[in-house]
């Protein structure tokens, strides 16, 4: 049995512990508000981003010569992958979700006989997939340097894609992120970039026909229009992510927290009994030497 | 009768008010968008864009860049990045334009469609000088 000071050295080790997880569940709570209300403030931009495209697709639908970035280069040989992690860890399954599911997608591409190329942001997901496939790995980057997560970091991501695809280096571009469903659900979800699925209009049916003109055209309206909506949607799925890593750590430094507790009932029960046990033993000493004498 | 104005970056909202008249920078010229106006989708330059009350400018922001969306009753600007004009500094701009024109210098001279973005980015910036100098109170203008 444990000796009274080992089990006091524990009790007092557990509650540090408990201590260090509520503060960065404390902390997690803090930066997910922050968060959500980045993620909450880009919205209208994105949104007005799609109508627009969708306008602009619309008009331009069957005109043949449009952008790669929308019709893809044609193949579907070379697969480009951009799996999006945190870059700390101790956010439960956050990180392993998105790298397993990679991992699934490169084996189930390579196993159809295709390329597969990967550029991984964040930390964590480019430690894991170094790993295994280091040599698939073209480049990668972390989704954040510092507090915030600036527009420049996703314009920098869509520029290099966009340069990839005109030296045609891949030709279907794939990113994995984690959807933010609530605070406690993140899903794994894979995205399409290129070549892009042009988003349908929602006002099509609520009788608004009336027709756009486009300065100076479409074409080179939509030429523009289709890096930075990349750029958007990179933008939007990196302020998911930061969003999701802080609810997934809340979540399990809570569970981390009530766990301590547990163990420290459990440590403090045993800790009662050996000292009840000691007493009594002690007691039986004295008596037994006193009838003795 | 006004119409809803709406300047958004990436990030955030910058600004959402009714208002009689925008004026801004288009990559063909200047224009305003008023109420009634025919939806038209145009391509912004950097510049300046200046939202009127009555005969008023209440507000002025500059963007570097972007796209805009108008309709009889909606103007809404997607800027690139977007600045109260007050908020602009000279040096910031001056420190982008610099830069800009030394990867301009080193940019591959046969790659027409990198070269007219950078021009662009040059314009913009050279646009964000001018409007960070000649920045002066609402109320004087």
């Amino acid at each position: 049995m444990a000796s009274l000071k080992e089990l006091r050295a524990r009790i007092g080790s557990v509650k540090s512990t408990r201590k260090i997880t509520s503060a960065m569940k404390m902390v997690a709570a803090a930066k997910l508000r922050r968060a959500e209300a980045r993620a909450a403030a880009a919205r209208p931009y994105a949104d007005a981003m799609r109508r627009m495209l969708a306008e602009v697709g619309r008009s331009v639908a069957g005109q043949g010569g449009q952008p790669a970035l929308l019709t893809g280069t044609g193949q579907d040989r070379v697969h480009l992958l951009i799996p999006m992690s945190s870059d700390r860890g101790l956010a439960g399954a956050f990180n392993s979700n998105i790298n397993r599911t990679t991992r699934n997608l490169v084996l189930k591409l390579q196993a159809e006989g295709k390329t597969v190329k990967i550029l991984p942001v964040g930390r964590k997901t480019y430690e894991f997939l170094s790993r295994d496939f280091s040599d698939l790995i073209i480049d990668h980057r972390h989704l954040a340097a510092g507090k915030e997560i600036p527009f420049s970091a996703a314009t920098e991501l869509g520029e290099q894609i966009t340069a990839l695809l005109e030296k045609g280096e891949f030709d279907v571009c794939t990113l994995v992120y984690n959807r933010f469903r609530n605070v406690m659900t993140q899903t794994p979800t894979e995205m399409q970039l290129v070549p892009l699925a042009l988003p349908e209009n929602d006002n099509a049916d609520a009788g608004d026909v009336a027709a756009y003109e486009f300065e100076p055209d479409e074409g080179t309206l939509l030429t523009s229009l289709l890096p930075r909506n990349l750029q958007v949607q990179i933008y939007a799925t990196m302020l998911e992510t930061a969003a999701g890593e802080n609810g997934a750590r809340m979540t399990a430094m809570d569970n981390a927290t009530r766990n301590a507790g547990k163990a420290i009932d459990g440590l403090t029960l045993k800790y009662n009994r050996t000292r009840q046990t000691n007493i009594t033993n002690e007691l039986i000493e004295i008596i037994s030497g006193a009838q003795a004498v | 009768m006004s119409i809803k104005v709406k300047i958004v970056s990436p990030e955030k909202v910058m600004f959402s008010h009714d208002a009689d008249m925008v004026v801004m920078p288009g990559t063909e010229g200047d224009i305003a968008a008023m109420p009634d106006h025919a939806p038209l989708m145009l391509t912004l330059r950097g510049g300046v864009v200046d939202v009127y009350e009555g005969a008023a400018v209440t507000n002025r922001f500059f963007v570097a860049g972007g796209f805009a969306d108008m309709a009889p009753t909606h103007c809404t600007i997607l800027a690139d990045r977007a600045l109260r004009v007050e908020d602009l500094s000279v040096d910031d701009a001056e420190a982008r334009l610099e830069g800009l024109e030394k990867s301009y210098e080193a940019a591959d001279k046969m790659n027409v469609p990198a070269l007219d973005i950078l021009m662009g980015k040059i314009q913009s910036a050279r646009a964000e000088i001018e409007a960070a100098q000649s920045a002066v109170p609402i109320s004087s203008i």
